[in-house]
Protein backbone atom coordinates (compact mmCIF):
# COMPACT_ATOMS: atom_id res chain seq x y z
CA UNK A 1 0.00 0.00 0.00
CA UNK A 2 1.25 3.44 -0.84
CA UNK A 3 2.00 5.95 1.87
CA UNK A 4 0.93 9.49 2.58
CA UNK A 5 3.34 12.40 2.89
CA UNK A 6 3.04 12.41 6.66
CA UNK A 7 3.72 8.66 6.80
CA UNK A 8 6.80 9.28 4.68
CA UNK A 9 8.05 11.83 7.19
CA UNK A 10 7.52 14.99 5.14
CA UNK A 11 7.02 18.06 7.30
CA UNK A 12 4.40 19.45 4.89
CA UNK A 13 0.88 18.15 4.31
CA UNK A 14 -1.02 17.66 1.06
CA UNK A 15 -4.77 18.14 0.87
CA UNK A 16 -6.55 17.19 -2.34
CA UNK A 17 -10.06 17.69 -3.64
CA UNK A 18 -11.62 15.39 -6.19
CA UNK A 19 -15.00 15.18 -7.86
CA UNK A 20 -16.80 15.74 -11.12
CA UNK A 21 -16.72 19.04 -12.96
CA UNK A 22 -19.49 21.09 -11.39
CA UNK A 23 -19.30 19.37 -8.00
CA UNK A 24 -18.17 22.60 -6.35
CA UNK A 25 -14.77 21.27 -5.33
CA UNK A 26 -12.83 24.23 -6.74
CA UNK A 27 -14.98 26.66 -4.77
CA UNK A 28 -14.34 24.71 -1.59
CA UNK A 29 -10.59 24.48 -1.99
CA UNK A 30 -10.43 28.17 -2.85
CA UNK A 31 -12.26 29.05 0.36
CA UNK A 32 -9.98 26.72 2.32
CA UNK A 33 -6.94 28.38 0.80
CA UNK A 34 -8.22 31.87 1.67
CA UNK A 35 -8.88 30.81 5.25
CA UNK A 36 -5.41 29.32 5.69
CA UNK A 37 -3.72 32.29 4.05
CA UNK A 38 -5.55 34.75 6.24
CA UNK A 39 -4.25 32.92 9.28
CA UNK A 40 -0.72 33.42 7.94
CA UNK A 41 -0.10 29.81 6.98
CA UNK A 42 2.41 28.68 4.40
CA UNK A 43 0.04 27.56 1.65
CA UNK A 44 0.57 26.56 -1.95
CA UNK A 45 -2.20 25.81 -4.43
CA UNK A 46 -1.75 23.60 -7.48
CA UNK A 47 -4.17 22.80 -10.25
CA UNK A 48 -4.43 19.75 -12.49
CA UNK A 49 -2.99 20.16 -15.99
CA UNK A 50 -1.17 23.42 -15.35
CA UNK A 51 2.54 22.86 -15.89
CA UNK A 52 3.56 25.51 -18.40
CA UNK A 53 5.79 23.41 -20.60
CA UNK A 54 3.49 20.45 -20.97
CA UNK A 55 0.46 22.66 -21.40
CA UNK A 56 1.27 23.71 -24.96
CA UNK A 57 1.55 20.09 -26.07
CA UNK A 58 -1.61 19.10 -24.22
CA UNK A 59 -3.71 21.86 -25.69
CA UNK A 60 -2.39 21.27 -29.20
CA UNK A 61 -3.06 17.56 -28.83
CA UNK A 62 -6.59 18.23 -27.71
CA UNK A 63 -7.30 20.86 -30.31
CA UNK A 64 -6.00 18.81 -33.19
CA UNK A 65 -7.49 15.63 -31.81
CA UNK A 66 -4.10 13.90 -31.82
CA UNK A 67 -4.59 12.13 -28.52
CA UNK A 68 -5.34 8.47 -27.99
CA UNK A 69 -6.26 7.08 -24.54
CA UNK A 70 -2.60 6.14 -24.00
CA UNK A 71 -1.10 9.47 -25.03
CA UNK A 72 -3.86 11.34 -23.21
CA UNK A 73 -2.91 9.45 -20.08
CA UNK A 74 0.85 9.88 -20.54
CA UNK A 75 0.75 13.57 -21.32
CA UNK A 76 -1.26 14.24 -18.17
CA UNK A 77 1.14 12.07 -16.20
CA UNK A 78 4.01 14.15 -17.59
CA UNK A 79 2.29 17.33 -16.52
CA UNK A 80 1.65 15.90 -13.08
CA UNK A 81 5.24 14.65 -12.70
CA UNK A 82 6.57 18.07 -13.62
CA UNK A 83 4.48 19.77 -10.93
CA UNK A 84 5.15 16.97 -8.47
CA UNK A 85 8.92 16.98 -8.78
CA UNK A 86 9.47 20.69 -9.19
CA UNK A 87 6.82 22.15 -6.89
CA UNK A 88 4.91 19.77 -4.68
CA UNK A 89 7.79 17.72 -3.28
CA UNK A 90 10.15 20.67 -2.61
CA UNK A 91 7.32 22.64 -0.94
CA UNK A 92 6.27 19.67 1.16
CA UNK A 93 9.88 19.26 2.24
CA UNK A 94 9.88 22.93 3.18
CA UNK A 95 6.87 22.38 5.41
CA UNK A 96 4.09 23.85 3.28
CA UNK A 97 0.41 23.04 3.25
CA UNK A 98 -0.13 22.08 -0.37
CA UNK A 99 -3.67 22.21 -1.73
CA UNK A 100 -4.37 20.31 -4.94
CA UNK A 101 -7.42 20.79 -7.12
CA UNK A 102 -7.43 17.22 -8.43
CA UNK A 103 -4.69 14.70 -7.77
CA UNK A 104 -3.79 11.25 -9.15
CA UNK A 105 -7.34 9.96 -8.61
CA UNK A 106 -8.54 12.13 -11.47
CA UNK A 107 -6.21 10.20 -13.76
CA UNK A 108 -7.19 6.88 -12.20
CA UNK A 109 -10.85 7.61 -12.94
CA UNK A 110 -10.59 9.22 -16.39
CA UNK A 111 -7.92 7.04 -17.95
CA UNK A 112 -9.67 3.86 -16.89
CA UNK A 113 -12.94 5.11 -18.36
CA UNK A 114 -10.99 5.77 -21.59
CA UNK A 115 -9.90 2.14 -21.63
CA UNK A 116 -6.42 2.13 -20.09
CA UNK A 117 -5.88 -0.83 -17.73
CA UNK A 118 -6.16 0.28 -14.06
CA UNK A 119 -2.91 -1.45 -13.01
CA UNK A 120 -1.00 0.31 -15.76
CA UNK A 121 -2.30 3.76 -14.83
CA UNK A 122 -1.61 3.19 -11.16
CA UNK A 123 1.87 1.94 -12.02
CA UNK A 124 2.61 5.06 -14.05
CA UNK A 125 1.67 7.26 -11.08
CA UNK A 126 3.35 5.06 -8.48
CA UNK A 127 6.09 7.65 -7.91
CA UNK A 128 3.53 9.89 -6.20
CA UNK A 129 2.74 9.65 -2.49
CA UNK A 130 -0.87 9.76 -1.31
CA UNK A 131 -2.50 12.94 0.01
CA UNK A 132 -2.79 13.31 3.76
CA UNK A 133 -6.43 14.22 3.29
CA UNK A 134 -8.62 13.74 0.21
CA UNK A 135 -12.08 15.26 -0.05
CA UNK A 136 -14.40 13.73 -2.62
CA UNK A 137 -17.26 16.07 -3.48
CA UNK A 138 -20.15 13.84 -4.22
CA UNK A 139 -23.01 15.68 -5.82
CA UNK A 140 -25.86 13.94 -7.54
CA UNK A 141 -24.88 13.36 -11.13
CA UNK A 142 -27.80 15.49 -12.34
CA UNK A 143 -26.72 18.38 -10.10
CA UNK A 144 -23.15 18.34 -11.50
CA UNK A 145 -24.41 18.03 -15.04
CA UNK A 146 -26.82 20.90 -14.60
CA UNK A 147 -24.10 23.17 -13.16
CA UNK A 148 -21.83 22.55 -16.11
CA UNK A 149 -24.44 22.48 -18.83
CA UNK A 150 -26.11 25.65 -17.53
CA UNK A 151 -22.89 27.65 -17.46
CA UNK A 152 -20.84 26.60 -20.46
CA UNK A 153 -23.04 25.26 -23.15
CA UNK A 154 -20.17 24.52 -25.57
CA UNK A 155 -18.41 21.39 -24.38
CA UNK A 156 -14.84 20.68 -25.42
CA UNK A 157 -14.21 17.46 -27.31
CA UNK A 158 -12.32 15.57 -24.58
CA UNK A 159 -14.30 17.11 -21.76
CA UNK A 160 -17.45 15.64 -23.24
CA UNK A 161 -15.67 12.31 -23.74
CA UNK A 162 -16.39 12.56 -27.46
CA UNK A 163 -13.23 10.56 -28.14
CA UNK A 164 -14.99 7.55 -26.64
CA UNK A 165 -17.77 7.47 -29.23
CA UNK A 166 -20.41 7.16 -26.57
CA UNK A 167 -22.86 9.29 -28.47
CA UNK A 168 -22.74 11.68 -31.39
CA UNK A 169 -24.53 14.26 -29.24
CA UNK A 170 -21.96 16.07 -27.05
CA UNK A 171 -24.46 16.55 -24.22
CA UNK A 172 -25.48 12.92 -24.17
CA UNK A 173 -21.82 11.88 -24.44
CA UNK A 174 -20.91 14.16 -21.52
CA UNK A 175 -23.66 12.63 -19.37
CA UNK A 176 -22.54 9.07 -20.03
CA UNK A 177 -18.86 9.95 -19.63
CA UNK A 178 -19.35 11.79 -16.33
CA UNK A 179 -21.54 8.97 -15.07
CA UNK A 180 -18.74 6.48 -15.66
CA UNK A 181 -16.15 8.70 -13.98
CA UNK A 182 -18.49 9.05 -11.03
CA UNK A 183 -18.64 5.25 -10.71
CA UNK A 184 -14.83 5.06 -10.76
CA UNK A 185 -14.62 7.63 -7.96
CA UNK A 186 -17.08 5.69 -5.85
CA UNK A 187 -15.18 2.48 -6.42
CA UNK A 188 -11.93 4.11 -5.18
CA UNK A 189 -13.48 5.91 -2.27
CA UNK A 190 -12.83 3.30 0.44
CA UNK A 191 -9.47 2.12 -0.84
CA UNK A 192 -8.02 5.64 -0.74
CA UNK A 193 -9.93 6.77 2.35
CA UNK A 194 -11.73 9.66 0.68
CA UNK A 195 -13.66 11.99 2.95
CA UNK A 196 -16.95 11.88 1.08
CA UNK A 197 -18.61 15.29 1.09
CA UNK A 198 -22.28 15.78 0.40
CA UNK A 199 -21.87 18.35 -2.35
CA UNK A 200 -25.59 19.02 -2.53
CA UNK A 201 -25.33 21.02 0.70
CA UNK A 202 -24.92 24.80 0.86
CA UNK A 203 -21.43 26.15 0.17
CA UNK A 204 -21.08 27.42 3.76
CA UNK A 205 -22.17 24.14 5.30
CA UNK A 206 -19.57 22.30 3.25
CA UNK A 207 -16.84 24.81 4.01
CA UNK A 208 -17.55 24.50 7.71
CA UNK A 209 -17.02 20.76 7.53
CA UNK A 210 -13.88 21.14 5.43
CA UNK A 211 -12.32 23.62 7.87
CA UNK A 212 -13.20 21.50 10.91
CA UNK A 213 -11.75 18.36 9.34
CA UNK A 214 -8.57 20.09 8.24
CA UNK A 215 -8.08 21.49 11.76
CA UNK A 216 -8.64 18.05 13.23
CA UNK A 217 -6.21 16.28 10.89
CA UNK A 218 -3.49 18.86 10.67
CA UNK A 219 -1.70 20.67 13.48
CA UNK A 220 -2.19 24.03 11.80
CA UNK A 221 -0.04 25.98 14.26
CA UNK A 222 3.00 24.19 12.85
CA UNK A 223 2.42 25.74 9.43
CA UNK A 224 2.38 29.38 10.36
CA UNK A 225 4.91 31.31 8.30
CA UNK A 226 7.75 32.78 10.35
CA UNK A 227 7.31 36.50 10.90
CA UNK A 228 9.95 38.52 9.14
CA UNK A 229 11.65 40.66 11.77
CA UNK B 1 14.79 -6.83 -83.86
CA UNK B 2 12.74 -10.01 -83.91
CA UNK B 3 10.77 -10.62 -80.76
CA UNK B 4 12.75 -12.74 -78.40
CA UNK B 5 11.42 -15.76 -76.72
CA UNK B 6 9.90 -15.09 -73.32
CA UNK B 7 12.77 -15.22 -70.88
CA UNK B 8 12.81 -15.68 -67.15
CA UNK B 9 12.31 -12.42 -65.24
CA UNK B 10 15.53 -10.97 -63.80
CA UNK B 11 16.41 -12.31 -60.43
CA UNK B 12 15.66 -9.14 -58.48
CA UNK B 13 12.13 -9.11 -59.83
CA UNK B 14 11.37 -11.92 -57.43
CA UNK B 15 10.03 -10.35 -54.28
CA UNK B 16 9.95 -12.32 -51.08
CA UNK B 17 6.64 -12.05 -49.28
CA UNK B 18 7.49 -11.91 -45.59
CA UNK B 19 6.00 -14.66 -43.49
CA UNK B 20 3.53 -13.38 -40.93
CA UNK B 21 4.59 -14.34 -37.43
CA UNK B 22 2.63 -13.78 -34.21
CA UNK B 23 3.18 -10.43 -32.54
CA UNK B 24 2.78 -9.49 -28.92
CA UNK B 25 3.08 -6.54 -26.61
CA UNK B 26 5.41 -6.38 -23.63
CA UNK B 27 2.44 -5.79 -21.35
CA UNK B 28 -1.21 -5.07 -21.97
CA UNK B 29 -0.37 -3.08 -25.11
CA UNK B 30 -2.61 -0.36 -26.45
CA UNK B 31 -6.38 -0.29 -25.87
CA UNK B 32 -8.19 -1.50 -28.98
CA UNK B 33 -5.23 -2.93 -30.92
CA UNK B 34 -5.11 -6.61 -31.84
CA UNK B 35 -1.52 -7.77 -32.27
CA UNK B 36 -2.65 -10.39 -34.83
CA UNK B 37 -3.64 -7.73 -37.33
CA UNK B 38 -0.04 -6.55 -37.68
CA UNK B 39 1.48 -8.15 -40.77
CA UNK B 40 4.59 -5.97 -41.21
CA UNK B 41 7.87 -6.32 -39.36
CA UNK B 42 9.34 -4.07 -36.71
CA UNK B 43 13.13 -3.81 -36.84
CA UNK B 44 14.96 -1.80 -34.20
CA UNK B 45 18.49 -0.44 -34.38
CA UNK B 46 19.95 0.65 -31.05
CA UNK B 47 23.34 2.13 -30.26
CA UNK B 48 25.02 5.32 -29.05
CA UNK B 49 25.55 8.35 -31.28
CA UNK B 50 28.62 7.52 -33.34
CA UNK B 51 27.92 3.79 -33.40
CA UNK B 52 27.00 3.99 -37.09
CA UNK B 53 23.24 3.80 -36.53
CA UNK B 54 22.25 6.31 -39.20
CA UNK B 55 24.56 4.82 -41.81
CA UNK B 56 23.25 1.34 -41.19
CA UNK B 57 19.64 2.46 -41.20
CA UNK B 58 20.11 4.29 -44.52
CA UNK B 59 21.61 1.14 -45.99
CA UNK B 60 18.82 -1.04 -44.62
CA UNK B 61 16.14 1.18 -46.11
CA UNK B 62 17.96 1.13 -49.45
CA UNK B 63 18.21 -2.64 -49.38
CA UNK B 64 14.63 -3.24 -48.22
CA UNK B 65 13.18 -0.99 -50.90
CA UNK B 66 15.42 -2.58 -53.52
CA UNK B 67 14.04 -5.96 -52.53
CA UNK B 68 10.46 -4.71 -52.75
CA UNK B 69 9.53 -3.88 -49.17
CA UNK B 70 7.78 -0.67 -48.23
CA UNK B 71 9.66 0.93 -45.36
CA UNK B 72 8.64 3.44 -42.70
CA UNK B 73 11.12 5.09 -40.34
CA UNK B 74 10.57 6.22 -36.76
CA UNK B 75 12.89 7.42 -34.02
CA UNK B 76 13.07 9.19 -30.70
CA UNK B 77 11.71 12.71 -30.39
CA UNK B 78 9.88 12.60 -33.70
CA UNK B 79 6.24 12.67 -32.61
CA UNK B 80 3.90 15.41 -33.80
CA UNK B 81 2.49 15.60 -30.31
CA UNK B 82 5.41 16.54 -28.08
CA UNK B 83 8.67 16.60 -30.08
CA UNK B 84 9.02 20.41 -29.96
CA UNK B 85 8.28 20.71 -26.27
CA UNK B 86 10.63 17.84 -25.51
CA UNK B 87 13.42 19.50 -27.44
CA UNK B 88 12.78 22.77 -25.62
CA UNK B 89 12.82 21.05 -22.25
CA UNK B 90 16.08 19.33 -23.02
CA UNK B 91 17.77 22.50 -24.14
CA UNK B 92 17.00 24.12 -20.84
CA UNK B 93 17.67 20.98 -18.79
CA UNK B 94 14.71 21.99 -16.66
CA UNK B 95 12.79 18.78 -16.19
CA UNK B 96 13.17 16.34 -13.36
CA UNK B 97 13.75 12.69 -13.97
CA UNK B 98 10.27 11.16 -13.93
CA UNK B 99 8.95 14.08 -15.94
CA UNK B 100 11.52 13.72 -18.70
CA UNK B 101 10.96 10.00 -18.70
CA UNK B 102 7.19 10.40 -19.08
CA UNK B 103 7.69 13.01 -21.76
CA UNK B 104 9.75 10.53 -23.78
CA UNK B 105 7.15 7.85 -23.14
CA UNK B 106 4.47 10.18 -24.52
CA UNK B 107 6.58 10.83 -27.60
CA UNK B 108 7.06 7.09 -28.01
CA UNK B 109 3.37 6.25 -27.51
CA UNK B 110 2.33 8.87 -30.05
CA UNK B 111 4.58 7.37 -32.71
CA UNK B 112 3.60 3.85 -31.71
CA UNK B 113 -0.10 4.49 -32.20
CA UNK B 114 0.00 6.93 -35.07
CA UNK B 115 2.90 5.59 -37.13
CA UNK B 116 4.27 2.21 -36.09
CA UNK B 117 1.04 0.25 -35.60
CA UNK B 118 -0.74 1.60 -38.71
CA UNK B 119 2.36 0.89 -40.82
CA UNK B 120 2.61 -2.65 -39.51
CA UNK B 121 -1.10 -3.16 -40.08
CA UNK B 122 -0.63 -2.23 -43.72
CA UNK B 123 2.26 -4.66 -44.03
CA UNK B 124 5.20 -2.24 -44.07
CA UNK B 125 8.66 -2.73 -42.64
CA UNK B 126 9.16 -0.30 -39.78
CA UNK B 127 12.75 0.67 -38.99
CA UNK B 128 13.08 2.28 -35.57
CA UNK B 129 16.13 4.42 -34.93
CA UNK B 130 16.21 3.45 -31.24
CA UNK B 131 13.28 2.13 -29.22
CA UNK B 132 12.30 1.61 -25.60
CA UNK B 133 15.67 -0.01 -24.79
CA UNK B 134 17.56 3.28 -25.09
CA UNK B 135 14.84 5.03 -23.10
CA UNK B 136 14.99 2.39 -20.39
CA UNK B 137 18.80 2.26 -20.32
CA UNK B 138 19.07 6.05 -19.93
CA UNK B 139 16.63 5.98 -17.03
CA UNK B 140 18.20 2.95 -15.38
CA UNK B 141 21.61 4.59 -15.48
CA UNK B 142 19.96 7.53 -13.71
CA UNK B 143 18.65 5.29 -10.96
CA UNK B 144 15.02 4.92 -11.92
CA UNK B 145 13.01 1.93 -10.83
CA UNK B 146 13.07 -0.94 -13.33
CA UNK B 147 9.58 -2.17 -12.37
CA UNK B 148 8.18 1.27 -13.01
CA UNK B 149 9.78 1.39 -16.45
CA UNK B 150 8.58 -2.09 -17.35
CA UNK B 151 5.03 -1.17 -16.49
CA UNK B 152 5.29 2.12 -18.38
CA UNK B 153 6.55 0.40 -21.53
CA UNK B 154 4.06 -2.43 -21.28
CA UNK B 155 2.36 -0.50 -24.09
CA UNK B 156 5.22 -1.29 -26.49
CA UNK B 157 5.15 -3.92 -29.20
CA UNK B 158 7.85 -6.59 -29.06
CA UNK B 159 10.01 -6.01 -32.18
CA UNK B 160 10.75 -8.73 -34.71
CA UNK B 161 14.45 -7.95 -34.50
CA UNK B 162 16.59 -5.68 -32.32
CA UNK B 163 20.21 -4.90 -33.13
CA UNK B 164 22.40 -3.15 -30.61
CA UNK B 165 25.40 -1.64 -32.36
CA UNK B 166 28.08 -1.93 -29.75
CA UNK B 167 31.19 0.23 -29.73
CA UNK B 168 33.56 0.61 -26.78
CA UNK B 169 33.42 4.10 -25.24
CA UNK B 170 37.10 4.76 -26.06
CA UNK B 171 36.37 4.05 -29.71
CA UNK B 172 33.07 5.95 -29.62
CA UNK B 173 34.67 9.14 -28.37
CA UNK B 174 37.11 9.07 -31.29
CA UNK B 175 34.28 8.67 -33.77
CA UNK B 176 32.29 11.50 -32.23
CA UNK B 177 35.31 13.82 -32.39
CA UNK B 178 36.04 12.83 -35.96
CA UNK B 179 32.51 13.90 -36.87
CA UNK B 180 31.58 16.81 -34.58
CA UNK B 181 34.68 18.04 -32.77
CA UNK B 182 32.57 18.37 -29.65
CA UNK B 183 30.72 16.20 -27.15
CA UNK B 184 26.99 16.46 -26.55
CA UNK B 185 25.79 17.35 -23.03
CA UNK B 186 23.31 14.47 -22.77
CA UNK B 187 25.37 11.86 -24.60
CA UNK B 188 28.11 12.67 -22.09
CA UNK B 189 25.70 12.17 -19.20
CA UNK B 190 26.67 15.58 -17.79
CA UNK B 191 23.38 15.76 -15.86
CA UNK B 192 24.56 12.83 -13.75
CA UNK B 193 27.52 14.64 -12.23
CA UNK B 194 29.88 11.73 -12.85
CA UNK B 195 32.72 14.13 -13.52
CA UNK B 196 33.05 17.81 -14.27
CA UNK B 197 35.39 16.89 -17.06
CA UNK B 198 33.27 16.26 -20.13
CA UNK B 199 35.66 13.79 -21.74
CA UNK B 200 35.87 11.76 -18.56
CA UNK B 201 32.11 11.95 -18.04
CA UNK B 202 31.46 10.78 -21.60
CA UNK B 203 33.61 7.68 -21.13
CA UNK B 204 32.03 6.81 -17.81
CA UNK B 205 28.48 7.46 -18.97
CA UNK B 206 28.86 5.49 -22.19
CA UNK B 207 30.45 2.70 -20.17
CA UNK B 208 27.40 2.62 -17.90
CA UNK B 209 25.06 2.66 -20.89
CA UNK B 210 26.92 -0.26 -22.44
CA UNK B 211 26.74 -2.26 -19.21
CA UNK B 212 23.04 -1.52 -18.96
CA UNK B 213 22.41 -2.60 -22.56
CA UNK B 214 24.25 -5.83 -21.84
CA UNK B 215 22.07 -6.35 -18.79
CA UNK B 216 18.87 -5.58 -20.73
CA UNK B 217 20.05 -8.01 -23.39
CA UNK B 218 19.80 -10.82 -20.82
CA UNK B 219 16.13 -9.98 -20.32
CA UNK B 220 15.07 -9.01 -23.83
CA UNK B 221 17.38 -11.19 -25.87
CA UNK B 222 18.34 -8.76 -28.64
CA UNK B 223 21.32 -9.10 -30.98
CA UNK B 224 24.55 -7.44 -29.91
CA UNK B 225 26.38 -6.42 -33.08
CA UNK B 226 30.09 -5.68 -32.98
CA UNK B 227 30.00 -2.24 -34.57
CA UNK B 228 33.74 -1.68 -34.54
CA UNK B 229 33.94 -3.55 -37.84
CA UNK B 230 33.64 -1.99 -41.28
CA UNK B 231 30.22 -0.64 -42.33
CA UNK B 232 30.09 -3.33 -45.04
CA UNK B 233 30.63 -6.14 -42.57
CA UNK B 234 27.96 -4.72 -40.29
CA UNK B 235 25.40 -4.34 -43.10
CA UNK B 236 26.14 -7.85 -44.27
CA UNK B 237 25.32 -9.17 -40.81
CA UNK B 238 22.17 -7.07 -40.50
CA UNK B 239 20.77 -8.01 -43.91
CA UNK B 240 21.48 -11.68 -43.28
CA UNK B 241 19.62 -11.58 -39.99
CA UNK B 242 16.74 -9.57 -41.42
CA UNK B 243 16.39 -12.05 -44.28
CA UNK B 244 15.81 -14.70 -41.62
CA UNK B 245 13.19 -12.50 -40.01
CA UNK B 246 11.40 -12.04 -43.35
CA UNK B 247 11.33 -15.79 -43.82
CA UNK B 248 9.66 -16.03 -40.45
CA UNK B 249 12.74 -17.28 -38.59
Amino acid sequence: MKQTFSELGFPGRLIAVEGLDGSGKSTQIYLLKRWLEMQGMKVFFSEWNSSALVKSATSRGKKEDLLTPTTFSLIHATDFADRYERQLVPLLKAGYLVLCDRYIFTAFARDVVRGCPPEWVRGVYSFAALPDLTFFFKAGLEVSLARILDNRPTLKHHEAGMDLNLSSDPYESFRIFQGRIFEQYLAMSTEFRFVVMDANQRIEEQQGIVRRLVSAHVDLEAYRAAKVA
Amino acid sequence: MPPRKKSKPPQDAVVLVPKVTPKRFFGHGVPGVEAESLTGKLIVVEGADGSGRSTQIARLVQWLEATGHHTVQVGLKRSTLVADELEQAQQGNILSRSTLSLFYATDFADQLENTILPALRSGSMVIADRYIYTLMARDLVRGMDEQWLRNLYGIALVPDAVFYLEVRPEQLVQRVFAKNQSLDFWESGMDLGLSRDMFDSFLRYQGLMRETFRRLQQTYGFQIVDAERSPDDISAELTRRIEDVLRGG
